[in-house]
């Protein structure tokens, strides 16, 4: 039997990078292009002087730092409560936090608008209910990363030396627990951050302002913007993929994610 | 039963009091609150308009029979099962390929961690961006065909378009064969190097080695995870509406148009249609869990 033949691993992982940069190198050449005849970044100064873009962009922005809250005040406290009081509850919060990965986003935003455009629920026209969608949407990555988090520590014996120097429970949560756990709530935050940034489907549908939606928008209305803002949004997927791997040190399956 | 009684004998002492058991289930009532009002009772509404007449509200059957008889929504569907069945058969063969490339087949150490690195990116990118990263590439003026071009091909006189099926499968195999990477690393690491030497110790070929040890523990998650990536596309709807503008008949494009304008012509149709897509994810979550769960007797 032979092994070190390398010479068909090389040829895989080229048709890999090829498959991988292609359609980037595509689009960053392309973006240059907005000036005829010469290479610029002309169609970059265009798309962020352009104050529709900053306005979509910072909305999307304000959406995932919202999410990331939300979850956050969410999730910890349960998270927390699941490992030490109540763990008998443990099996339902994880399916049900594994329920977004089966509903699909399409689907979840047709449930939210036909249940929430009819009295007595009238808020679909609330912000409310795009955060909270964006939420259950970075649920099953936020959740299973404080999760992963809590499991790492020791949350019996900070709790109880926590009250035995008489600390409450805030104290507990959220000056104990929260700095113990910041590298997994990070990696979380920044998935979510990646998620709300690149999706579409809720925002367009509950018709919100939010940098995917301005961008399918763009693509029909001219050429060299949408490339531009695929670069900035592949940029932005990398940092926060990046950051994640920077504080995580290697935490592969934290990465598993996707609004399509 | 000594065990039992030293345990009751510490309990007092290590535990907090039994009061405080109450407080614990108001903690975790506000998650429950949110994910009902969110998650569970959007998704009932589907489950029960499902099963209802949207004019009468009385109870019937006609819309989940029309789910398998309306060639409109059975034609969907049959397009949505095999963008999924190419792209995550596709996706998994080549994602398996460059996975066991980079951790087995001899390359430097660092090309495993920037493959992973790529990884986590690309299946993270899709959408509308990847949609369009796509078009610039592969669009009629786009930087490869006017590559082909200029050698004396171009593939849209061969029948090759951006925005049907086959460039829709090019483009979703974009965020297919990453994630099968990512999943299924773990349990390539899980080969054990002995089990190589052991089977070249027996004299076994490199063939008999995949036959009768390696694809054996592997096949259970390499197909497991294949069914993840069969939900992960069929679920997909942005980067399809980005680059077809809709104009491809998937399920997901059929609801998007349903809840924009009642395309199907009767609302009960669009719940159908949403529940059918949950079952079909359901199954496909549930396959990837029991496989899973196979491999991972062998490789602890």
């Amino acid at each position: 039997m032979k092994r070190g033949n390398a010479a068909w691993s090389w040829f895989v992982m080229f048709v890999g990078i090829l498959y991988f940069f292609l359609p980037l190198l595509a689009t960053f050449v392309f973006s240059l292009k907005a000036k005829l005849g010469v290479l610029s970044f002309y169609s970059y100064e265009q798309t962020l002087s352009d104050p529709t873009f900053v306005y979509e962009f910072t909305y999307s922005l304000i959406w995932a730092v919202l999410t990331i809250i939300v979850g956050i005040l969410l999730f910890v406290p349960t998270a927390y409560l699941i490992r030490l009081r109540v763990p008998q509850l443990r099996g339902v919060v994880e399916f049900v936090t594994l329920l977004p990965f089966v509903i699909p986003a399409i689907v979840l935003v047709f449930g939210l608008v036909r249940t929430f455009s009819h009295p007595p629920l009238l808020i679909v026209d609330s912000p409310a209910v795009l955060v909270a969608g964006y939420t259950v949407l970075s649920m099953p990555y936020m959740y299973r990363a404080i999760d992963t988090g809590l499991r790492s520590i020791d949350v019996r014996t900070l709790t109880e030396a926590a009250q035995s120097l008489g600390a409450g429970w805030g104290t507990i949560l959220f000056r104990i627990i929260l700095p113990n756990i910041r590298v997994a709530i990070l990696s979380g935050s920044f998935l979510s951050f990646a998620i709300v940034m690149g999706e579409y489907i809720l925002a367009q549908y509950l018709a919100k302002p939010a940098f995917a939606p301005y961008m399918a928008y763009q693509i029909q209305q001219q050429a060299y913007g949408p490339s531009a803002m695929a670069i900035i949004s592949f940029a932005l997927t990398w940092a926060a993929m990046g950051i994640i791997q920077l504080v995580g040190r290697g935490g592969e399956q934290a990465q598993l994610a996707g609004g399509h | 039963m000594t065990v039992l009684a030293s345990e009751k004998r510490d309990a007092p002492i290590a535990r907090p009091a039994q009061h405080k058991m109450s407080w614990a289930w108001v903690g975790v009532l506000p998650f429950f609150l949110f994910a009902f009002l969110f998650l569970l009772y959007p998704s009932s509404t589907i489950a029960v308009g499902s099963f209802q007449n949207s004019t009468t509200q009385a109870f019937t059957f006609k819309n989940i029979v029309a789910l398998f008889t309306d060639r409109y929504i059975l034609g969907a569907y049959w397009i949505s099962i095999q963008i999924s069945l190419v792209t995550s058969i596709g996706g998994g063969i080549f994602g398996f390929l460059l996975a066991y490339a980079a951790i087995r087949g001899g390359l430097p150490r660092f090309m495993r961690s920037s493959l992973m690195t790529f990884c986590g990116v690309a299946s993270n990118f899709a959408g509308v961006p990847l949609a369009f990263a796509f078009i610039t590439l592969l669009s009629p003026t786009g930087l490869l065909i006017n590559w082909l071009r200029a050698l004396g091909y171009n593939p849209y006189y061969h029948g090759f378009t951006l925005y049907t099926f086959t460039g829709l499968s090019i483009v979703y195999m974009y965020f297919q064969f990453p994630l099968m990477v990512l999943i299924i690393a773990p349990a390539i690491d899980g080969l054990r190097r002995e089990w190589v030497e052991a089977s070249e110790n027996l004299g076994a070929s490199t063939f008999q080695y995949w036959r009768f040890v390696a694809l054996p523990i592997l096949l259970p998650s390499i197909l497991g995870t294949m069914i993840l990536l069969f939900g992960n596309s069929f679920g997909a709807f942005a980067t399809a509406q980005a680059l077809t503008g809709g104009q491809i008949n998937l399920v997901t494009i059929v609801i998007g148009a349903q809840l924009r304008g009642d395309v199907l012509g009767d609302p009960g149709l669009g719940y159908a249609c949403c529940l059918g897509m949950v079952v079909v994810m359901a199954i496909a979550i549930t396959g990837y869990t029991v496989l899973q769960r196979r491999t991972e007797r062998w490789l602890r």
